[in-house]
C-alpha cells in the first residue's frame, strides 16, 4: 500500500473536477427555462472540460515515480468533533484515476449522445442537470479520501439514480422503479454506513490512510463483519444477490441513463468499493469466499433470467448484473482478482455502454419500441447501429480478439486459481456463464437486427407505422467511439499487465494465479464453450421464424426465468407484505390502543367521559379555573416545604 | 452584550402589544409583525456572535429577584444548546408569517389576535431556553402553553378543541409532575446550604449528589415533562392531533420548535443535575429512543394525512436525539444538539412546503393529490428537497448530525444504533412514498385536474386559479431554507464548533469520557 503525499502541481486542483460538473447541474437548475436554449451545450462543455482535465491529470501522474502516484488533496475538514475527524478531501491514485477518466470519458460520450436522443423532451435542461449531478456525485464517490466522502458520493448517484429513473414521472412504472431502486440501495447503505461505525469504534478514523495503514488493529471477527458489511453496500449499489432486483426496473429510465449510469459506471461502484477496501478484504479469506459466492450465483442468476426476456433493454439490465457478478467474483479472488475486475470493469464500460447506446439507437428509430418480438431484419435500416452493436456484441461474449475476451477469460482463469474446490466450483460457474452469456446475447442479436422484419404489418402503441431509420450522427458518433473502444480496449489494456501494473500503487501487485487448468486451455474452453453457446441461439432462433407474441405454453424453467427466478415474489412475501400489515396493525394500535389508554386515563382521573367532553368544550372559564387551581397547588407545595 | 438576550425577549413581547391594537388592519398587523420578527432575527445573530463557545458555561447572564422569599429569581442566561435553539427560532418565526400571508382564518378571527399570539409564543420559547433558574423555566413551561392552546383552539382545524385541551392537560400535567420534582431539588438545597434556592447553577452541585433513590424519583419527575413535550413513544399521542389540527404555521412552531424543549431539558436538567440516575435508567430510555424510530418511522408510513405524517416523522426523529442524549458520547451529544436544529430547519421546510400544497388543493389528504409535478414543478422539486433533507441525504444539514448520533452512539451503544440505522431505510420508504403518491404518475384530485385541464375546464374556479406553481412570495420563504440546508450540510462545522464545547461540559457534569478518545484516534 503506497502511502499519500500532499498534491502539488495542477493535481491540487482537482476539486476542479467535481466543481464544473456541479457547477453546470446548478446553474441548469436554478436558472431553469431560462437555460432552455443552450442549457445541454454547458452540460456537455462541464463534463468535457473535466474530462480534458482528467486527461492532464492522468498523463502529469503517469510522469511521477509509482511511489508518488498516490496524492492526497485536502480542501476542508467537512465534521470534527473531538475524536472524530472527517476530512472532506480526495485520493488521486491510479485507481481513482480510472475512473476519473472512465466516467468523464464515457460521461462525455453519453451526454453528447443524449443531445441528440432527448431532442423533444421538453424539460431537456433538466435531464442534463440531473446527469451533471451525477457525474459530479461518482467523482465524489471515487475521489473521496475516506468513507464517509465515499458514502457521500455514494448516496448521491443514488439521488441522480432515482431521479433519472424517474425521469418519466407521470408514468407510474417509472415512479415505482425509482422509488424502488433508491430504497434497496438504502439497504446496502445500511451495511457501509455499519462498517464506518465499526471503523472508528476501533481506530477513531474513518479516512483511507489511517483505516489501511491500520487493520491490524481489528479483531478478525471485526474484519470479518466489516467486509461482509461493505459486501452489503455494494450488493446494493451493483444490482447484486440479493438485492439485484431493482436494476432491471431501472429500464424505465431514459436510454442514455441506462447506458451511463445502469450499465458503465454507478452499477459498479460496489466493485470499486471492494477493490478499494482491499488491505480489508485480503486480511478475511471468509470474507472474500462470501463474496464470491455473491459474485457466482449473481452471474448465474443474470444469465438464466436474461435467456427468457422480451424487453431490449432489460435483457442487457440482466447482462449487467451478470458481468458485474463477474467483476465481483475477481475482486473476490483477492490479490489474484483485484486487478482482473477493474479490467472488465473497465472493458465492459465501453462495450456495455454501446450495447445500450445502440439499443437507444433501435428504439429511437422504431417509436421507442422495447419488445425485441417486434424487431427483427434491422441491419438494414439502421446499418451504423448495427455494426458498432454487433462489435459491442462479439466483445460481450469474449471472441477473440475483442475487448471482453481479454477481461473475461482471465477472470476465469483466475478463478480455476482459486484454492482448492473453490478453484473447480468458481471456474465452472464462470465458464458456464459464458455459455449462457453468448446463447442470449445471440438470441438478442437475432431477434433484433437479423431474421425477417415482424414489424411491417404492426403498429405501436401510439397508433404509428414503424419507420426505422438510422440515428443522427450526434448519437451515432458515441457510438462508433465506444465501438472503438470495444474492439481494441481488451488488447490494449492487458498486453504486458499494462493496466494491472499501473494499478499496483493502489491494488498491490497483481499476483500469479496458478489454477486446475492452465491458462491456455480456459482460453480455448471459453471461447469453444461461447459458440456452443451461440451456435445453440442460432439453431433454436436463427432457422425459423419467430412469433410476434411471445409462446405461453413453456417449460417451467423459461417461467421461471421469465418471474426472474421469484426474486420479486420472493421480496413481496418476505418484506413487503409483511411490513404493510405490521404497518397498518401499528396504525389501528396507535389510534385505539396508545392513545386510548390516554383518553381513556383522562376520562378516568376526570372521573367519567362526561366530563371530559365538557373540558373539550374549552371554556375560558374552566381553563383559568384550573389555572388558580394549579397556582394555589405550586403555591402550598412551596410553602410546605418552606416552613416544614 | 448582556442586553441582547434581554432584547431578544422583550422585542417579540413589545410587537405582539402593537400588533394585538392592529385587528382592524390585517395587512398593517402583518408588516408590523414581520417587521419585529425580523428585528428579533437581526437580535438572534447578535447573539450568535456575542456568544464565546470557548468561554463560561452559561454566558450573558442578567436576572432579577422575583420571589425572594423562595429564592426564585428572573434569572437568564444560554449555553451552546440554548443559543442554536434561540436561533433557529428566530429563522423560523419570520418564514412561519410570510409563509401564512394569504392564508385565510377561520371566521370572526384577525390576523392581529393570530400574529400577536405567534409573536408572545415566540418570546415566551426564547425565555424557556434562556431561563437559568429551575422554578423560572417550570412557570414559563407551563405557560408556554397558553399561546398555543388559543391558537390551536382557536385558530385551527375542525376537531381543534379536542386537540387543544388534550395538548394542554397532557403538557400540563407533565408539567406539575416536574414541579414536584423541582421542589425536591429546592428542598434538598434548603437542608443542606440553610437556604433555599432554585439557581440552576447552585442546584446542580447539591442535587448531583443526593442518594440514588431520590435521585431516581426527582429524575423521573423531570423525565416525565421531557419525555411527553419532546415526545417520546408512548407518551406521544397529542402531538399528531396537535399537528393536524393546527393552522400550518402553528405546526411549525409546535413540530419544528416546541417539541426541542423536551429534548433541551434532557440535557440541561436532567443529565447535569442526577447524573447518577441518568447514568442508570438510560437502558430504558434507549429502549424508548429506538422504539421511538421504528415506531414512528413505520406510522408515518402508514398515515393517509400529511400533517398527522410530520408529526410521526418528528416522533421518529426524536427517537434518534434521545438516543444521542443518552448514549453520553460528545459525538453522539454533538449530533443530538445539531439533530435539534436541523430538525427545526428540515421539517420547518417541510411542513411549510406541505402547507404550500394544501393551500392549493384545499385538504391535507394525500389521497386527494396526484401527478403534481406536471402543474407546479418547481413546488415538487421543493417537497422532493425537504423530504431528502428529512430522510438525511449527504449533502443536506440533517445528514451531519444523523451521522454524529449514530456513529458517536455505536461505540456505547451498538446494538440500539443498528437497530436505530434500519430508521434509515424507513426513512427513505416514507419519504418517497409520500412523494410518489403525491407529484408523480397521472394527475390526481378534482382541483388538479381541473387546473391541468387548462382555462375553461370544468372545476371549482377559485381552486383552479390557485393551482400555479410557487408565487414569489413562496420562493422568497423557501429560499433561505434551501441555503442553509445545504450550507450546513456541506460545511457545518461553524455550528459543530458552537455546540461541541456545551456538550462537553455537560458529559463532563455527568461523569463520562468519550470511549474513543482523540489521542487513539490521531
Amino acid at each position: 500500500m503506497t502511502e499519500p503525499v500532499a498534491a502539488s502541481g495542477i493535481a491540487s486542483l482537482a476539486w476542479l473536477l467535481l466543481a464544473l460538473p456541479a457547477f453546470g447541474a446548478a446553474v441548469l437548475l436554478v436558472g431553469g427555462k431560462r437555460t432552455d436554449k443552450w442549457g445541454h451545450l454547458l452540460g456537455c462543455a462541464t463534463i468535457l472540460g473535466a474530462f480534458g482535465y482528467g486527461l492532464a491529470l492522468f498523463f502529469s501522474t503517469l510522469g511521477l515515480s509509482p511511489e508518488e502516484r498516490v496524492q492526497n488533496v485536502h480542501l476542508f475538514n467537512w465534521i470534527d468533533v473531538n475524536a472524530l475527524t472527517v476530512e472532506f478531501g480526495l485520493r488521486l491514485d491510479p485507481l481513482s484515476l480510472t475512473f476519473v477518466l472512465l466516467i468523464t470519458g464515457v460521461g462525455s460520450l453519453i451526454h453528447i449522445y443524449s443531445i441528440g436522443y432527448m431532442a423533444h423532451e421538453a424539460g431537456r435542461r433538466k435531464f442534463f442537470a440531473y446527469l451533471n449531478l451525477f457525474v459530479s456525485a461518482m467523482l465524489l464517490l471515487v475521489l473521496g479520501n475516506g468513507f464517509v466522502t465515499l458514502y457521500f458520493g455514494w448516496e448521491g448517484v443514488g439521488l441522480a439514480s432515482y431521479l433519472l429513473i424517474g425521469w418519466y414521472q407521470h408514468k407510474p412504472e417509472a415512479a415505482s422503479a425509482a422509488k424502488k431502486a433508491f430504497l434497496m440501495n438504502r439497504v446496502g447503505d445500511l451495511g457501509l454506513a455499519i462498517a464506518i461505525f465499526l471503523m472508528f469504534n476501533r481506530l477513531g478514523s474513518t479516512q483511507y490512510t489511517e483505516v489501511f495503514s491500520r487493520v491490524g488493529e481489528f479483531s478478525s471477527a471485526e474484519v470479518l463483519a466489516i467486509t461482509l458489511l461493505l459486501l452489503l453496500g455494494a450488493c446494493g449499489k451493483s444490482g447484486q444477490f440479493p438485492l439485484q432486483a431493482w436494476l432491471p426496473d431501472a429500464m424505465a429510465g431514459p436510454t442514455p441513463v441506462s447506458a451511463l449510469i445502469h450499465a458503465a459506471t454507478m452499477v459498479t461502484a460496489g466493485v470499486y468499493l471492494i477493490a478499494r477496501s482491499n488491505p480489508l478484504y485480503n486480511l478475511s479469506a471468509d470474507g472474500r469466499l462470501v463474496v464470491m459466492i455473491i459474485g457466482g450465483v449473481t452471474l448465474l442468476i443474470g444469465c438464466i433470467i436474461g435467456c427468457a426476456y422480451d424487453d431490449f433493454k432489460k435483457v442487457l439490465a440482466y447482462s449487467t448484473v451478470s458481468q458485474i457478478g463477474y467483476m465481483i467474483l475477481a475482486v473476490g479472488l483477492g490479490p489474484i482478482g483485484y486487478a482482473l475486475g477493474i479490467m472488465h470493469l473497465l472493458t465492459h464500460g465501453f462495450f456495455k455502454a454501446g450495447l445500450f447506446l445502440g439499443a437507444g439507437s433501435v428504439m429511437h428509430g422504431m417509436n421507442d419500441e422495447g419488445n425485441i418480438r417486434r424487431m427483427g431484419g434491422l441491419y438494414k435500416f439502421l446499418p451504423i447501429t448495427f455494426v458498432t452493436w454487433t462489435l459491442g456484441y462479439l466483445a460481450l461474449i469474449g471472441i477473440p480478439p475483442f475487448a471482453g475476451y481479454f477481461s473475461k477469460d482471465a477472470i476465469i482463469a483466475a478463478a480455476f486459481g482459486a484454492e482448492g474446490w473453490r478453484g473447480y466450483v468458481f471456474g465452472g460457474v464462470a465458464l458456464l456463464g459464458a455459455a449462457l452469456t453468448a446463447f442470449y446475447m445471440t438470441r438478442l442479436l437475432i431477434l433484433v437486427f437479423l431474421g425477417k422484419p415482424r414489424w411491417e404489418e404492426l403498429k405501436s402503441e401510439d397508433g404509428r407505422d414503424y419507420h426505422p431509420h438510422e440515428s443522427p450522427l450526434s448519437m451515432t458518433i458515441p457510438m462508433i467511439i465506444l465501438a472503438v473502444g470495444s474492439v481494441a480496449g481488451g488488447w490494449f489494456l492487458s498486453s504486458g499487465g499494462r493496466l494491472a501494473g499501473w494499478l499496483e500503487p493502489s491494488l498491490g501487485e497483481l499476483q500469479e494465479s496458478h489454477g486446475v487448468l492452465s491458462h491456455g486451455v480456459v482460453g480455448i474452453l471459453t471461447v469453444a464453450l461461447s459458440l456452443l453457446g451461440a451456435g445453440l441461439a442460432f439453431l433454436l432462433f436463427g432457422r425459423r421464424a419467430q412469433p410476434v407474441e411471445r409462446p405461453e405454453r413453456v417449460s417451467f424453467p423459461v417461467r421461471a426465468a421469465r418471474a426472474d427466478l421469484y426474486g420479486n415474489a420472493l421480496n413481496e412475501a418476505l418484506f413487503a407484505r409483511p411490513g404493510t400489515w405490521l404497518t397498518r396493525a401499528l396504525v389501528f394500535l396507535d389510534l385505539k390502543g396508545v392513545d386510548g389508554v390516554v383518553n381513556g386515563t383522562a376520562a378516568l382521573l376526570g372521573g367519567s367521559s362526561g366530563r371530559l367532553r365538557r373540558l373539550q368544550t374549552g371554556f375560558v372559564r374552566s381553563y383559568a379555573l384550573s389555572m388558580l387551581l394549579g397556582s394555589i397547588f405550586v403555591l402550598g407545595a412551596l410553602l410546605v416545604v418552606r416552613f416544614s | 452584550m448582556t442586553w441582547v438576550l434581554i432584547a431578544l425577549l422583550v422585542v417579540p413581547l413589545v410587537g405582539a402589544l402593537v400588533v394585538a391594537f392592529l385587528r382592524k388592519d390585517d395587512r398593517k398587523a402583518k408588516l408590523v409583525a414581520l417587521a419585529f420578527s425580523l428585528v428579533e432575527l437581526v437580535l438572534a445573530g447578535l447573539l450568535w456572535f456575542a456568544y464565546d463557545p470557548d468561554g463560561d458555561r452559561l454566558q450573558l447572564a442578567a436576572g432579577v429577584d422575583w420571589i425572594p422569599a423562595f429564592g426564585v429569581r428572573l434569572q437568564f442566561g444560554i449555553d451552546g444548546i440554548a443559543l442554536v435553539m434561540i436561533a433557529v427560532i428566530a429563522l423560523l418565526i419570520p418564514l412561519v408569517i410570510g409563509a401564512g400571508w394569504t392564508e385565510k382564518l377561520p371566521a370572526g378571527r384577525s390576523q392581529g389576535g393570530y400574529l400577536a399570539l405567534i409573536l408572545v409564543q415566540e418570546a415566551v420559547t426564547v425565555a424557556v431556553f434562556a431561563a437559568t433558574d429551575v422554578f423560572l423555566f417550570y412557570v414559563l413551561f407551563e405557560v408556554m402553553l397558553i399561546p398555543m392552546y388559543f391558537l390551536i383552539g382557536g385558530y385551527g382545524g375542525a376537531r381543534r378543541q379536542y386537540a387543544a385541551v388534550k395538548f394542554f392537560l397532557y403538557s400540563f400535567l407533565g408539567g406539575l409532575i416536574m414541579l414536584a420534582s423541582a421542589i425536591g431539588a429546592y428542598a434538598m438545597a434548603s437542608d443542606e446550604l440553610g437556604k433555599g434556592t432554585f439557581d440552576w447553577a447552585t442546584l446542580v452541585t447539591v442535587v448531583r449528589d443526593a442518594d440514588p433513590t431520590t435521585q431516581t424519583w426527582l429524575f423521573l419527575g423531570f423525565f416525565l415533562a421531557f419525555a411527553i413535550k419532546a415526545p417520546l413513544v408512548p407518551f406521544h399521542t397529542w402531538l399528531p392531533d396537535a399537528a393536524a389540527e393546527a393552522p400550518i404555521g402553528v405546526t411549525v412552531i409546535v413540530v419544528g420548535i416546541l417539541d426541542k424543549v423536551g429534548t433541551f431539558g434532557m440535557l440541561r436538567y436532567l443529565l447535569p443535575m442526577f447524573p447518577e440516575a441518568s447514568k442508570n435508567l438510560a437502558p430504558y430510555i434507549l429502549v424508548l429512543a429506538v422504539a421511538g424510530v421504528l415506531y414512528g418511522s413505520l406510522l408515518a408510513t402508514g398515515q393517509r394525512d400529511m400533517k398527522r405524517f410530520l408529526a410521526y416523522v418528528s416522533i421518529a426523529h426524536f427517537g434518534f436525539i434521545a438516543l444521542g442524549i443518552f448514549a453520553f458520547t460528545s459525538q453522539a451529544g454533538v449530533g443530538s444538539v445539531s439533530y435539534m436544529l436541523n430538525h427545526s430547519i428540515s421539517t420547518g421546510m417541510l411542513i411549510l412546503v406541505i402547507g404550500m400544497v394544501i393551500a392549493r388543493g384545499g385538504s391535507s389528504q394525500i389521497s386527494d393529490y396526484g401527478g403534481m409535478s406536471k402543474v407546479a414543478p418547481l413546488l415538487a422539486g421543493m417537497l422532493l428537497l425537504s423530504g431528502l433533507t428529512t430522510l438525511s441525504l449527504p449533502g443536506t444539514n440533517s445528514f451531519v448530525s444523523e451521522f454524529l448520533v449514530l456513529i458517536g452512539s455505536f461505540p456505547t451503544q451498538p446494538v440500539y444504533t443498528v437497530l436505530a440505522t434500519i430508521g434509515m431505510v424507513l426513512a427513505a420508504l416514507y419519504v418517497l412514498w409520500l412523494y410518489q403518491r403525491m407529484m408523480t404518475g397521472p394527475l390526481r384530485g378534482d382541483a388538479l385536474v381541473g387546473a391541468a385541464a387548462g382555462p375553461g375546464a370544468v372545476g371549482d374556479p377559485e381552486r383552479k386559479t390557485a393551482i400555479g406553481d410557487l408565487n414569489k412570495r413562496e420562493i422568497a420563504v423557501l429560499a433561505p431554507l434551501v441555503v442553509i440546508v445545504l450550507a450546513l450540510g456541506f460545511y457545518p462545522q461553524p455550528v459543530l464548533d458552537v455546540i461541541t464545547p456545551t456538550v462537553g461540559a455537560t458529559l463532563t457534569e455527568v461523569g463520562v469520557t468519550d470511549p474513543v478518545s482523540v489521542q487513539e484516534g490521531k
